[in-house]
Parts: structure tokens; C-alpha cells; sequence
């Protein structure tokens, strides 16, 4: 018996279980670029339209730092600039594919039960390897296929797709490794997610100042950086991929001998024992609550304190860039001047930064869900502890988290850019507070109304990143952009601030958590 | 002072499946109480009825004379309870489990808290991912029996625990009964029942099908009898209360209805007995026949 016998039938398992997820989120990752295609044609129709983009937007600093360098004027190189951020979700996907796969199976005590069958030690790990791998490369083959259809150049646009696949599996990889680390799901969730957010601020901080900054060589250092260094449609780079191969097969090779090593539901790292008696903290729904979710916001704050030091430091580039550039500097002073663009800039990220903190906010809400699922609530309405008493616990986080991140983040990018600022960007990221507590609604709504449903929030949170960041792009009707909570958000600190927006989006936050919560009074508590 | 536990007629559905069905249940102020049933029959949902974890479609159900649904919280100040399968949070380990649920409750005894640790040979060091299941099981019983609640509900609490600890949690039942503390005990284990319980309700598919003492159920049931006669047991075997009768030669072994016992005693007698050896029903007996005639009824 090899160490991989069994791995069919476990790849065969993990295709059943996520028959839905898998191939939604290969299709999307694939999808929207080809979109991208006939926006792009329809935006920039002629040659010199292309290549006024490519002196001008496709080159100021928002552009650099978000999206990468443009490397063609054609419309591929648009394209493949625009969907840069295409690979980021898919690397996220695979990530999280792979340890739902292996240390979450392992650590609900699943693996136990199969291993005890005509299994390999390391046949899970294959499995999820072998799943995600196939994943990226249908993703990275599609869109490679549907480039060509819409009449892109082949050769760009196979290197567009090998973005995709080697993102995704170089990803799968980082994760398969996080998964033999730690013995718990979660820590080795936060491990890869952390690998996936480093890689792409890495990125962000070498592309922000342009090609001739002297911080571009650190785009080699991130998997990011690598694809895009392939520069599909602009006189390819094959070998960067050979780049990505090694570092897939040397990444994949350490968790397998690690897996090898390790006992099953051991992690790398030592357990340790803890104290015999709870702590002063440890009382009551708020303190388990603090208990349960504490260590989660304090890397989401670290994550939005690191993206407002770089958001901060990459406005400063601009004005370099404009010196260099007098075609640029026409357009900004139409803006407004140099002020405007680094206004204007700091409005688009204040949107990204929003759309994060709403992933932030539905990750606390639905602890509350996952807890209740999980059996684990029972016990405690065994207590004096009511319902709401307990889901507000939760709910806290899920209101506050996001504001302590966003004020975070506001304060470092202030800090990087002009210490006089510091109070203007913290209000700006302050709100899209608003927005942010309507998809928490949201989420609540769906935990106390359809408890089973529940984790519909997370695609709730990709309609609101789908329309928010690429609606305009793929030109949805202004009716489908207002769907959107962060559409109504004004503009700050590039706009002036207008309550009304803010005062109905918090009204409508607060409609949506009271509906939940009355809901959550009256129904039946899942008790599996 | 109130009955503890007082359900009539309880009804729940789950969609189109009717997991109580007219449940009864009452358990008195200071007694053991058993709760059997097969798996499915209903028991944890009327448990979770009388925590208000579950709303009850009909009948009544209250619990230390409250509305479970409406005053629970205030009521499970005066309510311990274990579940059949304890999860823990992985990340906890099981003393600040015990400390949280205590504290949660009111208030727990810190000196008896670390005297079931020792009882039941419970690390409360560990973190709760990696306790077993009947660790996990201890970390729950401790909470409940280190509390001060009035009431303690246990739902098949000794899954899990090896026989030495099935003993252990044995005896502090027994400990908390003399504490003048009301026990709802829901099990499938036959002889702890037969152990602790001072009286029983049997529940299948959703109803009551039988309630009472032990000594009362048994009334309503066979008592097994085995023999040595001074003749051949003539004309005994066709007796309507007689049941299941074996005879060789002088030796008679059957069941006999405990209410015709004493007629049926006269008759050995008047053949002239030289051994009896009489046994009560177990409830392991008594429990197959209501479930054996449920199967024949089918």
C-alpha cells in the first residue's frame, strides 16, 4: 500500500461535497475577465484611445497599486491589467479549498474514520491538491479559450490563463503546507489568508511607484508579482512560470513530508495546556464572545493598519509621477491638481478598504451561526443567558471590529502621507461604516430568519464587491449598482460628506438586525 | 412547592416528521426520575421543549412551574443540564468551560468543583479539542453537578464514560437526591436506570407509553418463576396467567402475571413445592415487551 492509495475516491469525495462552491467560483474567477473583454473594446475603441489609456489611467499610481503595470495598449493588456485581482480570488478559493479538505476534516475528526479504511497517509493531502489543482487549471484553460473566441491574440492570452492556474496552485500549496502546521482549522485558515494578503501587498508595494522605483525588484518576491511579471500580450515571459512550478512542487514536497511525519490531528506546532480555572474575563456572553473572537479582529486590524501604511505610502509616488509626465499632469490638473488625484485615490480605496470590513463584520456575525451548528450554544440557553444577550456577544464584533479596523487603517494611512490628514482619512474610512453594517444585516437577517441559509452572507458580500468594484466596468444598469450599500457612500475625502446616505444606510442596518433578532427569538434553536 | 417538570400532551413537529406526539411527563420535587426510550423516540426534543430551545406546537409543558419558552432565562438559574454529546470550544480548555458555565448559571462551589475533578479523574488543563468524547462528557457533568441548581437534567450523560466513571457519576446522583435536588435522568442504559431512578417514564415514537414506579411497572408485568415440585405441574401450563411454561418432569419454569401471582402460588403449593426461586422483571424486560408488541403491532 502506497502512502497515496485511496486518493481517487477521497479526490471523488471532495468533488461531491462541493459540487456547488467549486465549480461557481472556477466559472466566475474565469468568467469576469472575458467580460472584460467587450467593456474594454466599447470603452477604448480605437488605437489611440488605447493608447491615451495607457499614458494616463492605465499609468497613475491608484492604477499601479491596485491592478499592476499595463504591458500592452491593446486591449488585452487592458484586460489583463483591469482582472489582476482575478488571481488573488482564486488563489483565496484554492487556499481555503484545500484546508476545508485536509486539517478541517481532520480536526472534526472525520479523517479518523477513513483512515481507519485502505487508505494512504498521504492521500488527503493529494486529494486536495489533486481537486484544487484541477480547479485552477479548467479556471486558467477557460478563460485562456474564451480570450481567443472574443479574437485576442492566442499567445497572451494562454499566459493570461497560466496567471490563473498559477496562482491557484501555488496557493493550494502555501495552504496544503498551513494545513500541517497548526491542529486547528482555524489558525491554519488564518496562516494561508495571511500568506495570501502578504503576497498582495508585496505586490502593491512594488508596482505603486512605477516601473522605475526603486522598490519594483519586490515584486519578485510575491507569487503575485511573478504572474504578472509574465506580461500576457506584451511579448511574453514564458519562464516565469517555471518560477510558480518550483514553487508549487517545493511547497507541496514540505507538506508532504511533513504530513508523512506527523501523527493524525497533530500539528507541527506543540499543543500546550492551558489554565485549569477561567480567567476574570471569561464570564458572562460578552466575555466568550471577546474570548472566541478577540484573536480574529486583532489580525484583521493588524491586516487593515498594514493596507493603510501602503495605501498611505503609495499617494506619495504620485507626485514623482507627475513631474515625470506632463501629459498626466493635464489631467490632474483638471482634477483639481495633484491634491485632487490623491483625494480621488484615496476615495477608491476607502471603497476597498469598506468592502473588506464587510467581510470582516459577516465573518463575526456568523460565529454566531457557526457556534449554534456546532452544538455549542445549547449549554450556554441551558443558562441564564438569553438568546439575544448571547447573538449580541457576537453581533458586537461584528459592529465594532469593522470600526476599530477602518479607524485603523484611516490613522496609518495618514500617518505615511501627512500627519495633518490623520483626522480627514480616519473620517473617510469611518464611512463607509454605514455600508458595511448593512451587509452585517444582512447577515443577520439570514441567521435569525433562515438559520440554514445563513452563509448566503458571504455571497451577499461578493454581489456588493462584484457590483462595487467591477459593476461600472461590466456596465450594469445604475438600478443594479444601487444595490449595492457602498454605492451610496459618498465619495470622501474627494467629495464633500452628505448625511442623508449614511443616516438611511445605518437606518436600514438597523431594520435588517432587528428583523434577525426578533427572528432569533422565535424559532426553534438548531439543534442538528 | 411546585413539580419540577410537568408536560401534557406535548406536541412538536419538524416539517412533516411528528417527534412528539402527546408526550406526558412529570417528575416530582426531590425524586430520580427515569426518562427511557429507543433512539428517536422523542426524549433530547422534550428536554430542549423544557429548556425553550424548541417551541412547542400544543400541549403544556412547564418546568419549575414557569413557561419554558417565555421565562427560561430566568428559570435556568435553578436548571443544570448536560447534553447527550458535549462539544466544547476547541480553543478552551475544559476548566474555564466549567468556570464560564458556572458563572454563567450564578455561581459555582469551587471546592466541589475540584472534588469532581478528582473524582472523575478530569485535566481541566486541556484544551477542548483535545479531550475525548467521554472527557468531553466529564467536562459537562462537573459543571452541572459542581452548580447549585435546584434541578439537574441529564440526557444520556454516561455515553462515553467507562464503567468505573458510569459508578462514580452513580453515586453523586445519589449524593444530589439526599441534597433534596430533583433529577431528570434520560437514558437507554438499562441498569443505571434501574439503579438511580425512584420512578420511570417510557416513551416511544413521541408518547408516554408507560409511567410510574419501578415496583408499579412491574405489577403490570410478569414475574419469572422457576420450580421444583413434589409432582408433575398438571393442568398449570394452560392457566390464562401462566405464561411461556417449560416443564421437565417435576421442574416448572414459566411467567407468570404479577397480579395473579398469589393464585397461582396457591396452586404450587397445593402440589407441594421443594425449591422456588422467584425473579422480578428486569426492565430490560420490561422495556422489550413494550417495544416487542410495538414491533407485533406493526
Amino acid at each position: 500500500m502506497s502512502a497515496l492509495t485511496g486518493t481517487p475516491a477521497l479526490a471523488r469525495l471532495a468533488l461531491r461535497r462541493d459540487r456547488i462552491s467549486l465549480p461557481l467560483w472556477t466559472l466566475v474567477t474565469a468568467l469576469v475577465p472575458i467580460g472584460f473583454v467587450s467593456t474594454y473594446e466599447g470603452l477604448y475603441p480605437t488605437a489611440a484611445d488605447r493608447l491615451e489609456y495607457a499614458r494616463t489611467s492605465g499609468t497613475n499610481p491608484t492604477f499601479l497599486a491596485l491592478y499592476g503595470p499595463l504591458y500592452d495598449s491593446g486591449v488585452g493588456g487592458i484586460v489583463a491589467q483591469r482582472a489582476a485581482t482575478i488571481p488573488v480570488v482564486l488563489a483565496l478559493v484554492t487556499a481555503l479549498t484545500v484546508i476545508r479538505h485536509t486539517r478541517v476534516e481532520e480536526e472534526a475528526g472525520r479523517r479518523e474514520l477513513l483512515g481507519a479504511t485502505v487508505l494512504g497517509r498521504g492521500a488527503a493531502l493529494a486529494a486536495a491538491l489533486g481537486v484544487t489543482a484541477a480547479a485552477s487549471v479548467v479556471a486558467g484553460g477557460v478563460l485562456a479559450a474564451g480570450l481567443v473566441a472574443q479574437g485576442l491574440p492566442a499567445a497572451g492570452s494562454v499566459a493570461f490563463g497560466a496567471q490563473l492556474i498559477a496562482a491557484g496552485l501555488v496557493f493550494a500549496a502555501v495552504a496544503a503546507l498551513a494545513a500541517q502546521l497548526t491542529e486547528s482549522a482555524a489558525a491554519a485558515r488564518g496562516l494561508a489568508i495571511g500568506a495570501v494578503g502578504a503576497a498582495y501587498v508585496v505586490r502593491l508595494a512594488a508596482d505603486a511607484g512605477g516601473a522605475d522605483s526603486g522598490l519594483s525588484w519586490l515584486g519578485w518576491l510575491s507569487p503575485f508579482g511573478w504572474v504578472q511579471r509574465a506580461r500576457p500580450y506584451g511579448d511574453e515571459r514564458w519562464w516565469v512560470f517555471a518560477l510558480a512550478a518550483a514553487a508549487f512542487a517545493a511547497l507541496a514536497w514540505g507538506a508532504a513530508e511533513l504530513s508523512a511525519r506527523r501523527d493524525l490531528g497533530a500539528g507541527v506546532l506543540p499543543p500546550r495546556l492551558g489554565p485549569a480555572t477561567a480567567g476574570r474575563t471569561l464570564r458572562g456572553a460578552f466575555g466568550l464572545a471577546w474570548r472566541l473572537q478577540s484573536r480574529a479582529s486583532y489580525g484583521w486590524v493588524a491586516g487593515f493598519a498594514a493596507l493603510g501604511l501602503v495605501y498611505g505610502g503609495v499617494v506619495g509616488g504620485v507626485r514623482d509621477l507627475v513631474r515625470d509626465n506632463p501629459e498626466l499632469e493635464k489631467v490632474f490638473t483638471r482634477l483639481g491638481g495633484t491634491h485632487g488625484i490623491e483625494d480621488a485615490f484615496f476615495a477608491s480605496t476607502m471603497t476597498t478598504l469598506g468592502l473588506i470590513a464587510a467581510a470582516q463584520a459577516v465573518s463575526a456575525a456568523l460565529r454566531a451561526r457557526a457556534e449554534e451548528a456546532a452544538g455549542r450554544v445549547e449549554p450556554l440557553l441551558a443558562t441564564r443567558v438569553g438568546r439575544v444577550r448571547w447573538a449580541a456577544g457576537h453581533l458586537a464584533f461584528a459592529a465594532l471590529g469593522p470600526a476599530v479596523s477602518l479607524a485603523v487603517a484611516g490613522v496609518a494611512m495618514g500617518l505615511v502621507h501627512d500627519a495633518g490628514s490623520v483626522p480627514r482619512l480616519t473620517g473617510a474610512a469611518l464611512a463607509q461604516l454605514p455600508a458595511v453594517w448593512v451587509v452585517a444585516g444582512a447577515a443577520v437577517a439570514l441567521f435569525g430568519l433562515a438559520p440554514r441559509l445563513a452563509a448566503a452572507a458571504w455571497a451577499v458580500v461578493g454581489a456588493a464587491v462584484l457590483i462595487t468594484l467591477f459593476g461600472a466596468v461590466l456596465g450594469f444598469a445604475q438600478p443594479v449598482l444601487d444595490v449595492s450599500p457602498f454605492t451610496h457612500v459618498p465619495k470622501l475625502p474627494a467629495r464633500p460628506v452628505e448625511w442623508t446616505p449614511l443616516a438611511w444606510l445605518t437606518g436600514a442596518a438597523a431594520v435588517l438586525t432587528a428583523a434577525g433578532l426578533a427572528g432569533l427569538r422565535r424559532r426553534d434553536l438548531d439543534t442538528g | 412547592m411546585t413539580t419540577p417538570i410537568a408536560v401534557s400532551g406535548l406536541v412538536k413537529t419538524f416539517g412533516r416528521t411528528r417527534a412528539l406526539d402527546g408526550l406526558d411527563l412529570e417528575v416530582r420535587a426531590g425524586e430520580v426520575h427515569g426518562f427511557l426510550g429507543p433512539n428517536g423516540a422523542g426524549k433530547s426534543t422534550t428536554i430542549r421543549v423544557l429548556l425553550g430551545l424548541l417551541r412547542k406546537d400544543s400541549g403544556t409543558a412547564t418546568l419549575l412551574g414557569g413557561d419554558p419558552w417565555r421565562d427560561g432565562t430566568e428559570l435556568h438559574r435553578r436548571v443544570a443540564y448536560v447534553p447527550g454529546d458535549v462539544t466544547l470550544w476547541p480553543n478552551l480548555t475544559g476548566g474555564e468551560v466549567v468556570d464560564l458555565l458556572g458563572r454563567l448559571r450564578g455561581g459555582l462551589d469551587p471546592a466541589r468543583r475540584d472534588g469532581l475533578y478528582e473524582r472523575f479523574a478530569l485535566d481541566p488543563r486541556k484544551k477542548g479539542r483535545a479531550y475525548s468524547k467521554g472527557n468531553r462528557q466529564k467536562v459537562g457533568l462537573v459543571a452541572a453537578l459542581a452548580s447549585d441548581a435546584e434541578l439537574l437534567i441529564f440526557d444520556e450523560p454516561t455515553s462515553g464514560l467507562d464503567p468505573l466513571m458510569e459508578e462514580v457519576f452513580q453515586d453523586c446522583v445519589r449524593e444530589e437526591r439526599e441534597r433534596g435536588r430533583t433529577v431528570l435522568l434520560s437514558s437507554h442504559v438499562l441498569s443505571e436506570v434501574e439503579a438511580l431512578c425512584d420512578r420511570v417514564t417510557i416513551v416511544r415514537d413521541g408518547r408516554t407509553v408507560e409511567s410510574g414506579t419501578l415496583t408499579e411497572l412491574r405489577h403490570l408485568t410478569r414475574t419469572s418463576l422457576d420450580a421444583e415440585l413434589a409432582a408433575p405441574p398438571d393442568g398449570i401450563a394452560d392457566l390464562p396467567a401462566v405464561h411461556d411454561a417449560h416443564v421437565d418432569g417435576t421442574r416448572l419454569r414459566c411467567q407468570v402475571d404479577t397480579a395473579e401471582l398469589g393464585d397461582v402460588l396457591a396452586r404450587l403449593t397445593a402440589i407441594g413445592v421443594r425449591t422456588l426461586a422467584s425473579r422480578p422483571p428486569t426492565l430490560e424486560e420490561l422495556f422489550l415487551r413494550h417495544y416487542g408488541t410495538a414491533e407485533a403491532a406493526r
